[in-house]
């Protein structure tokens, strides 16, 4: 089975971003750059695949030299070989999906799975753009039943069931659990409880120093192909004002009752 | 013609409440240019449905009630939707934000050649729109390009729909051959509940790793029944297995801004703050007080939620 999972390269989650003082971006001295959280799950859901039923694991990542960096992380967890898109462009889900389908269409792979959404942008529509695209089945969303604490989950295997052809996902929808059957090949985007991503072995690290990465030029897959969305202006969002820290219950249901007359 | 049509989801005949929300952004988009607003609801019952939508202004009530929509399935419903929005003209499609529209949406974005913008939170002009990143610590004005566009609304930003002119219920002939898809439903097991949504309850009270255990979130479920509230809980306590992960609030989960908000041994991560900041008055107890939740409280309380909690019921039931 060949899989192609996507790895968008975004700002550190866990470090506070600053906006340029013309709202024209971010700053990005001093900021790092991780794997999408989410892309780091679909790493882990498409290996766990592999596993299952053979096959490559291919890494696709598209973005500026640094994102080799992206990549090399998802070839040390164990993928086996890269594919980047070189680009100091950013791009919206239009365009991305775009290249993406470029590159899919030379693979030709029987499964895509990305992280349900970026981080950064918090758009989470490259996937379901790219499905289209393709005209390709899809399932957003994937998840499984049990926790990421369950004896499932420990013994790592995949919770997408391959078989005649299909593919069975469990994905989490509003007010409950939806399965779907698709017909492969498949486009699937991944939830954060679909499992808990390995981290790379130092082996796993000095190994993925020798595997492939391919490079290729964006706009040689897309031509003169126009953003759709474009970001006029970045601001902060209206800060909530100073509260209070009470005493005790009493003095809580007080300035509930009478203050904020919420009770 | 710049005229919008609504994607309206229902449930047992009735309009879902996020969605009467989604009509507000969809009157004031139509203020801006002069275009005229449409609804649409697909689906089994969607007729009944559409019953409770003709009052709101709409030029039409576009309705698809065919079996062969019973169960959503983005392939289906992009056909069901293109068909809508040529029968009355639309170069804009909207919806209430949710798991239906973020599937579905980006596909149609596609299939019908439009640019789109996600979670919007005000309308600044025809084609112009403000929306979060980076879970909401920025706000960015965006400028969609070209003649077609869509957009999913974040709803906890509109009010519920003024009233309007009467429309017409229309019915559309659009059916789908479910053999011909690619992909099949299978089951759906929903996640019943006797409370309120999270996303629509006035109150909502929500635990964090501070509960300790499956057993210690009934103390958050005690304090929920004695205020008629929703529940929500924390990324810790549904990746742990604690609660169903449909009760997550945050960047990730559900966004929700009910009157007043119970963070109750909630530590307060930014990805968990994304998602109930806007909520009128927040109650945050935690036993550390340096826990970053305290930072957006209206009211914080440092102390065990275990002592806390049931005096809090007692004196709601004194």
């Amino acid at each position: 089975m060949k899989i192609l999972v996507t790895v968008k390269r975004v700002e550190d989650p866990e470090i506070k971003i600053k906006i340029k003082a013309d709202g024209s971006g971010l700053e990005t001295d001093q900021m790092k750059y991780v794997v999408n959280p989410f892309d780091e799950i679909a790493v882990e859901e498409a290996l766990r695949l592999r596993d299952a039923h053979d096959g490559e694991v291919i890494v696709l990542s598209i973005g500026v030299g640094d994102c080799a960096q992206q990549i090399r992380t998802a070839l040390a967890m164990g993928a086996d070989r890269g594919v980047h898109v070189l680009t100091d462009e950013t791009l919206d889900p239009t365009l991305a999906s775009l290249a993406m389908q470029k590159v899919i269409e030379t693979e030709s792979p029987d499964v895509v799975l990305m992280g349900k959404q970026a981080v950064d942008d918090d758009m989470g529509q490259t996937g379901v753009m790219l499905a289209e695209r393709l005209g390709w089945s899809q399932a957003s969303f994937a998840s499984k039943e049990a926790s990421l604490e369950s004896d499932e989950e420990k013994s790592k295997q995949t919770a997408l069931s391959v078989a005649d052809n299909k593919v069975t996902v469990v994905r989490e929808v509003d007010g409950g659990i939806e399965t779907l059957a698709l017909s492969l090949p498949a486009l699937i985007t991944t939830e954060l409880r679909l499992n808990i991503p390995r981290y790379a072995s130092l082996p796993g690290i000095m190994k993925a120093k020798k595997k492939e990465i391919k490079e290729m030029a964006l706009r040689d897959l897309i031509g003169d192909a126009q953003e759709r969305v474009q970001i006029l202006k970045m601001e902060k969002p209206a800060e909530r004002a100073a509260g209070m820290i009470v005493n005790d219950v009493p003095e809580l249901m007080d300035k509930l009752r009478n203050e904020a007359k919420v009770l | 013609m710049s005229n919008v049509l609504v994607l309206i989801e229902h449930a047992n005949g009735q309009p879902k409440k996020l969605s009467l929300n989604a009509i507000t952004f969809g009157q004031q988009l139509c203020a801006k240019t002069g275009g005229k607003l449409n609804l649409l609801v697909v689906g089994s019952d969607a007729a009944t449905a559409a019953n409770a939508l003709t009052g709101f202004g709409a030029e039409k009530v576009l309705v698809i009630d065919d079996g062969s929509f019973s169960h959503y399935l983005a392939e289906s419903y992009t056909n069901a939707l293109s068909a809508a929005a040529e029968a009355c003209g639309a170069t804009t499609i909207a919806g209430a934000s949710s798991s239906l529209s973020k599937d579905l949406f980006p596909r149609l974005a596609v299939r019908f050649d439009a640019a789109m913008a996600s979670d919007v939170l005000e309308v600044v002009d025809g084609n112009t729109f403000k929306r979060p990143m980076w879970a909401g610590d920025v706000i960015a004005t965006v400028e969609l390009k070209g003649e077609r566009q869509i957009c999913t609304v974040r709803t906890t930003e509109f009010d519920a729909p003024e009233a309007g002119a009467e429309s017409t219920v229309e019915t559309l002939a659009a059916n789908v051959d479910l053999g011909t898809l690619q992909t099949s439903f299978v089951d759906l097991k929903e996640i019943k509940s006797e409370r309120p949504d999270a996303t629509v309850a006035d109150v909502v009270v929500s635990g964090g790793r501070g509960v300790k255990s499956p057993e210690g979130f009934q103390v958050i479920e005690n304090l929920a029944d004695s205020l008629n509230a929703g529940i929500g809980a924390s990324r810790a306590v549904c990746d742990a297995g604690w609660v169903p992960n449909d009760l997550q609030i945050g960047q990730t989960g559900k966004i929700v801004a009910p009157d007043l908000y119970f963070a109750l041994g909630i530590s307060g991560a930014i990805q968990h703050v994304a998602g109930m900041k806007g909520s009128k008055v927040i109650v945050a107890i935690n036993k550390d007080p340096e826990a970053p939740i305290f930072q957006v409280a209206d009211y914080g309380l440092v102390a065990d939620l275990f002592d806390a909690v049931p005096q809090i019921i007692e004196s709601i039931n004194a």
